[in-house]
């Protein structure tokens, strides 16, 4: 089992090569480049501009600025950023301390999210599956088919428009300052992972209970309840979990979006900010915090996956 | 009661494919279509695709304004009126023709995007699966890299670096972008089926008589993979438009004048306190057309699933 998890912390090393490395000749080959303009969008000067480059380093072989961004990133050192001049991606990535902090926010709204997901996906797909063919499970089944479909952002406006501006119930945007301005973000971002994860539930809920070790739990007398939580919901939560890595992945890369439409201080809205603003630095910070998320998310499911189903074996 | 019931798996386990074998092969796509007609939403789902499709194709016949037309006898920013259903946006222009014009957009995106990452998943994943032994094992190893990168931030880079000058570099771009990564799960699946497949009789039979490796290839193993990637197809459909509308509503996807759903969002969220018939329309459209989608793929799913084959 230890060698099959240091395989896969293994196999995470190319990934994040090729991310950074993806990402940084993507920078490269950007046409304009950072300074083209200043603040005020006016050509800069050329003497101010060759300076720049020459603190920034763009005048060293392309090879070299890698290395020399790649060594900064051992040392968790993201560089400066190109359109705040004087601060550090770090700065802007980590300052605020735990709570405030860009990072910090993102992932508290990610574990509301998910929180959600769970609590509502879960006990919805059991029910569709123990009451299948009514009217119940088609109902169920339907809105978790416009969960999935309906893509987070849109939603996110659809309950912005309801239940901010026309029923004033809810603040717009903001968080931390209250738990309402939670409420909307983290139903945006659940109710898709819920509706993701009921129809997952349900699936391998109905395919668990026609299981030939159901049948025996029931001919030897056990009460249906032990039959269903002991038996039946157990093992049936096994695909589940194998899901919530990808799921967590593409809940990360949606999260964006979503602290975009709500104006939450994360670091998916400094993402899509220092894309509006072509600070390239901020955006490669981002997506390597991004996709080391993903990286890392991948790998624990993998691990936690060796604990609950003792019947897989590794090699 | 069991043709009902829907199994969501990764993929369609294999074996059951001597079964299909077993008949004769035009009862097995004629059952599978009557199967999908019987399955309403699937069946209201690909009825809305073909009106959208179409409206998007006949789009100067069809849609009452160009969508670029400047209404200059109507108010801006009017909500739903009766020359203007759907009401107009900044610029004085026909919100309910720009949603026609912009089903374009997304519907080109879904079909050739998938398109595009069918033909190169299905010959990476075909060539891998045929191979088998060492180089199908290097093949998948690129595959689970390529499968760990986050897709939409690479989509994204990607967009960020290729000037969009128009709507149709915008979409050349993202077909790109998609061609790059979006094979990845299209390749384990036709591996996945061929690896299963290979191991059949009759692919030894054909072995023996002297088929040809592509011959083995094309006659044999493709036309029998083919339920699986159909569904699959249909499925990654959804997942496209949405890539389009996100890149569209961060900026980075089709330029103005052109519209596109996700576009018409992205300059009118901000205003959703006064305007939001120029929100909630195009984000209705996203929605609406991605639940078509997932009818359609779920129903082609249940209704080609051999699994179920023989329990009607």
């Amino acid at each position: 089992m230890w060698r099959y998890i240091l395989n896969r912390l293994f196999w995470a090393v190319p990934v994040l090569f090729l991310v950074t490395l993806v990402t940084f000749t993507a920078m490269k080959l950007t046409p304009g480049g950072p300074f083209t303009a200043g603040t005020s969008g006016r050509p800069l000067p050329p003497r101010v501009k060759a300076q720049l480059n020459e603190i920034y380093g763009f005048n060293d072989p392309a090879w070299k600025q890698y290395l020399n961004y790649m060594g900064g990133l051992l040392r968790l050192d993201f560089g400066p950023s190109y359109k705040f001049r004087g601060r550090t991606v770090n700065d802007l990535m980590f300052q605020g301390g735990l709570l405030k902090a860009p990072l910090s926010v993102s992932a508290q709204l990610g574990l509301v999210a998910v929180g959600v997901a769970l609590v509502i996906g879960i006990p919805a797909g059991i029910v569709s599956a123990l009451k299948q063919n009514s009217w119940l499970d088609y109902l169920a089944m339907f809105v978790a088919m416009m969960g999935v479909s309906v893509p987070n952002f849109v939603l996110g406006l659809i309950l912005i428009w309801i239940f901010a501006l026309t029923l004033h119930w809810l603040p717009t945007y903001g968080w931390g300052e209250t738990p309402l301005q939670a409420v909307m973000p983290a139903l945006t971002l659940g109710t898709g992972g819920a509706a993701f994860i009921a129809r997952l539930t349900r699936a391998s809920m109905l395919e668990t209970i026609r299981a030939d070790y159901i049948r025996t739990a029931r001919a030897k007398g056990l009460r249906e309840r032990v039959v269903i939580w002991r038996h039946a919901i157990k093992n049936s939560m096994i695909p589940v979990v194998t899901i919530l890595g990808p799921l967590l992945a593409a809940w990360l890369t949606g999260t964006f979006l979503v602290e975009y439409v709500f104006s939450i201080p994360g670091i998916g809205k400094m993402y899509v900010t220092s894309i509006n603003d072509r600070d390239y630095t901020l955006i490669m910070g981002t997506t390597v915090v991004y996709a080391v998320a993903l990286v890392f998310f991948n790998l624990a499911v993998d691990i936690a996956y060796v604990f609950i189903d003792p019947r897989i074996r590794f090699d | 009661m069991a043709v009902q019931e829907r199994v969501i798996r990764p993929y369609p386990t294999p074996p059951a494919v001597e079964v299909t074998l077993a008949r004769p092969s035009v009862s097995l796509w004629r059952d599978a279509w009557n199967r999908l007609l019987r399955n309403r939403a699937a069946v209201a789902g690909g009825l809305f695709i073909i009106v959208v499709s179409l409206t998007a194709i006949l789009a100067p016949w069809v849609a009452p304004y160009a969508y670029d037309k400047q209404d200059i006898t109507s108010r801006t920013r009017v909500g739903p009126t009766a020359e203007h259903i759907m009401g107009t946006d900044k610029y004085n222009r026909d919100v309910f023709s720009r949603i026609i014009w912009g089903g374009r957009v997304s519907i080109t995106v879904g079909v050739v995007g998938s398109f595009t990452s069918l033909v190169i998943g299905l010959t990476y994943g075909a060539i891998s699966g045929f191979l088998g032994g060492r180089a199908d094992n290097l093949m998948m190893r690129f595959v689970d890299v390529m499968y760990a990168f986050p897709t939409l931030l690479f989509v994204i880079m990607i967009m960020v670096i290729l000037p969009s000058e128009n709507a149709v570099q915008a979409m050349i771009n993202i077909f790109i972008a998609i061609g790059i990564v979006g094979w990845v799960g299209m390749a384990r699946l036709v591996r996945g089926q061929f690896l299963a497949l290979k191991q059949k009789d009759f692919v030894d039979a054909a072995r023996a008589i002297g088929v040809p490796p592509m011959g083995i290839i094309t006659r044999h193993l493709l036309p029998n993979a083919l339920g699986p990637v159909i569904v699959a197809l249909t499925l990654g459909i959804p997942g496209l438009i949405l890539t389009e509308a996100i890149l569209s509503f961060i900026g980075l996807g089709v330029p103005p004048p052109f519209p596109s759903w996700g576009q018409m969002i992205s300059e009118s969220w901000q205003g959703l306190r006064a305007t939001p018939h120029l929100t909630i329309f195009p984000g209705l459209m996203i929605s609406i057309t991605m639940l078509a989608f997932n009818f359609l793929g779920d129903g082609l799913r249940d209704a080609l699933d051999p699994m179920m084959r023989g329990t009607a």
